[in-house]
C-alpha cells in the first residue's frame, strides 16, 4: 500500500508496510500514482514529461520496489495474532487519586472530576494497594508507570506523597523502577508540589487551554470564576523549573476556538516548549463538539502549526508539539506499532475505592469493571476482548495509511460512539491522518535544511 | 537517486530496547 500526498511544497509517498518514506520530484510523483495501473509505454502517453524523464524516474521506482521499500504488501496479519496471543503484563497504572475537582470545565468527561458517582479521594490503603498490585502482576518487567489522575490530583497531594515514597520502598525490594507522572488544572500548585513534582515526576501535565478568553471560557472555577491568570504564572514557573523538560501544556479544542493553531502559538509565546493541544471528545448533541464540517478548517489550522513550527525551528526557538512528534528512523518494533495502546491489559485505570477499569476513560462504566486491587482481575474476558483488539480487527484500519503510527485508535472513542471497542471514530482517525502527514512533512523540511546548510558548508570550503 | 530522496515484539515511542 502506498500513500501520497502534497503538503507545503513537498511531495511526500509512504510505503505503508514497509515504513519507508520518500520525499520525490512531480515526475516520480506521478509515475508512482500509475505504476501499478498502466506499463511505462502507456505512462508515456498519459503523462506530460519528456519520454526520458519518464523512464529515469520509473527505473528509480523499480529499484526502489525491487529493494523492498516501494509496493511492500501487508504480511503482518498472522504476525499480529501471534503476538496478542503472548502472555502480557501489566506495565502501568492510572490511579484516580481524586474524583474531585476545583474546576467546572465544560467539556470535562468526567464530569467535573467525578466520573458518574459521588465526590472521592483514594486512601492510602488503596494507593498502597495499587502499587502491590501493579508489582504482582509485572512480571519481569523493570520500568513501571504510574499515573496520578483525577479529577484534580492537588486535592489529594498528601496521598500522592505517600504512595511515592511507598513506592520508592518497593522499589528496592522488587529491582522496579517507577516513572511517576501527573496532571493539574495548576490552581491549588504551590512552591512545595512543585518542588516535590521536579524531583519525583517523570512528567507533569499542565492543563491549559491556550488564549485566556479560551481557556476561562472552557474552564471555569466551580464557583465560575475565571482561572487563566491564576494558573498561568504557577505554570511558567512550573515549566522553569523543570528547565523546560518533562512536561507539557496540554490544552484541549473545541468548535468554539477551531484556530486553536492561535492558542499553540499563544502558549509557545509565553515561553512553553512542550505542548499539546487535543481535540474535544463530545458527543453530538453537545455545542462545542467537533463536527464533520469542521474539519478543512481544523485540517488548515495544522497546516499553519506545521508551518509555523519549521519557522521557528529555522529561527533557532522551537518548540515541540505532541502530535506531530514522530520517530522515522527509530521507533517501535511492527508488533507494537499494530497491536493498540495497552489498555485493559498493560494499562489499568484504578478507581479512589480501588476498583479496576480497562483505562481512565471506562471509568464509571460498572459493565467495564475488570476487577479490584485487593483480589486483581475477575472479569478476564473484558480483559481478552481488548487483547485481541488490533488494527486487523478493524475493518477501516486494514485500509489506513496511518495504522503504523496510530495503532488502531481509543478503544473508549470506538466505545462511545458505536459501543464496540472494535469500531473507529471517524473525526478522530480523520485528523490523526492529517497528523501523521503533516508530521512527515516537518521531518522532510528539516532534512532539506540539513541538505542545504551541509551544502553551504562544502561550497564555503 | 536523482528523483528520490529516502527519509527513512505510537510513531513516537523509542522501543526500550534500543
Amino acid at each position: 500500500m502506498v500513500h501520497q500526498y502534497k503538503n507545503n511544497g513537498y511531495n511526500i509517498v509512504m510505503d505503508v508496510c514497509s515504513g519507508a518514506i520518500h520525499v520525490v520530484d512531480d515526475v516520480t510523483y506521478d509515475v508512482i500514482a500509475l505504476f501499478e495501473k498502466c506499463d511505462l509505454e502507456d505512462m508515456k502517453t498519459k503523462l506530460t514529461y519528456t519520454p526520458a524523464e519518464i523512464e529515469e524516474a520509473y527505473g528509480e521506482v523499480e529499484e526502489l520496489k525491487k529493494e523492498g521499500l516501494l509496493f511492500t504488501e501487508d504480511n503482518y496479519e498472522d504476525y499480529i495474532q501471534e503476538v496478542k496471543e503472548r502472555k502480557t503484563v501489566v506495565k502501568a497504572l492510572c490511579l484516580h487519586i481524586a474524583h474531585d475537582c476545583n474546576l467546572a470545565c465544560r467539556y470535562c468527561f468526567a464530569g467535573e472530576g467525578e466520573y458518574k458517582g459521588d465526590r472521592s479521594l483514594m486512601s492510602e490503603e488503596v494507593g498502597k494497594a495499587a502499587l502491590d498490585f501493579l508489582v504482582a502482576n509485572s512480571g519481569n518487567r523493570h520500568n513501571l508507570e504510574v499515573d496520578f489522575f483525577g479529577g484534580e490530583p492537588t486535592l489529594n497531594f498528601g496521598v500522592v506523597r505517600k504512595i511515592v515514597e511507598y513506592g520508592r520502598e518497593l522499589e528496592k525490594m522488587h529491582d522496579k523502577h517507577f516513572r511517576f507522572t501527573f496532571t493539574t488544572n495548576g490552581l491549588l500548585v504551590n512552591d512545595e508540589i512543585m518542588e516535590f513534582s521536579n524531583r519525583e515526576m517523570d512528567n507533569v501535565v499542565m492543563s491549559i487551554d491556550g488564549r485566556k478568553e479560551v481557556h476561562d471560557r472552557m474552564r471555569p472555577t466551580r464557583g465560575g470564576k475565571n482561572s487563566y491568570d491564576v494558573i498561568l504564572p504557577k505554570f511558567l514557573r512550573f515549566a522553569q523549573s523543570r528547565n523546560h523538560q518533562r512536561y507539557y501544556a496540554r490544552g484541549t479544542f473545541t468548535r468554539e476556538n477551531l484556530d486553536f493553531s492561535q492558542d499553540v502559538i499563544h502558549l509557545a509565546d509565553l515561553g512553553f516548549k512542550q505542548i499539546s493541544m487535543e481535540p474535544v471528545v463530545g458527543l453530538p448533541e453537545e455545542p462545542y463538539s467537533i463536527r464533520e464540517e469542521d474539519l478543512p478548517q481544523i485540517f488548515h489550522e495544522y497546516d499553519l502549526l506545521a508551518r509555523e513550527l519549521i519557522r521557528r525551528n529555522r529561527e533557532g526557538r522551537p518548540f515541540q508539539f505532541f502530535h506531530f512528534m514522530i520517530d522515522l528512523t527509530g521507533g517501535p518494533c511492527v508488533a507494537k506499532r499494530l497491536s493498540g495502546c495497552g489498555s485493559g491489559t498493560e494499562y489499568l485505570a484504578v478507581t479512589p475505592w480501588g476498583d479496576l477499569y480497562p483505562c481512565h476513560q471506562f471509568v464509571g462504566e460498572d459493565e467495564f469493571k475488570v476487577g479490584d486491587v485487593f483480589h486483581g482481575i475477575n472479569k478476564p474476558e473484558i480483559c481478552d476482548e481488548f487483547r485481541n483488539c488490533n488494527v486487523y480487527t478493524k475493518e477501516k484500519c486494514k485500509e489506513c495509511f496511518a495504522r503504523f503510527y496510530c495503532s488502531g485508535g481509543c478503544a473508549a472513542n470506538a466505545w462511545k460512539f458505536h459501543g464496540n471497542i472494535n469500531e473507529t471514530y471517524d473525526l478522530s482517525c480523520q485528523m490523526e491522518r492529517k497528523r501523521v502527514e503533516c508530521a512527515i512533512m516537518i521531518k522532510a523540511a528539516m532534512a532539506e535544511e540539513r541538505e542545504n546548510m551541509n551544502n553551504g558548508e562544502e561550497t564555503q570550503q | 537517486m536523482k528523483h528520490v530522496k529516502t527519509l527513512t515484539g505510537v510513531g513516537n515511542q523509542t522501543c526500550e530496547n534500543e
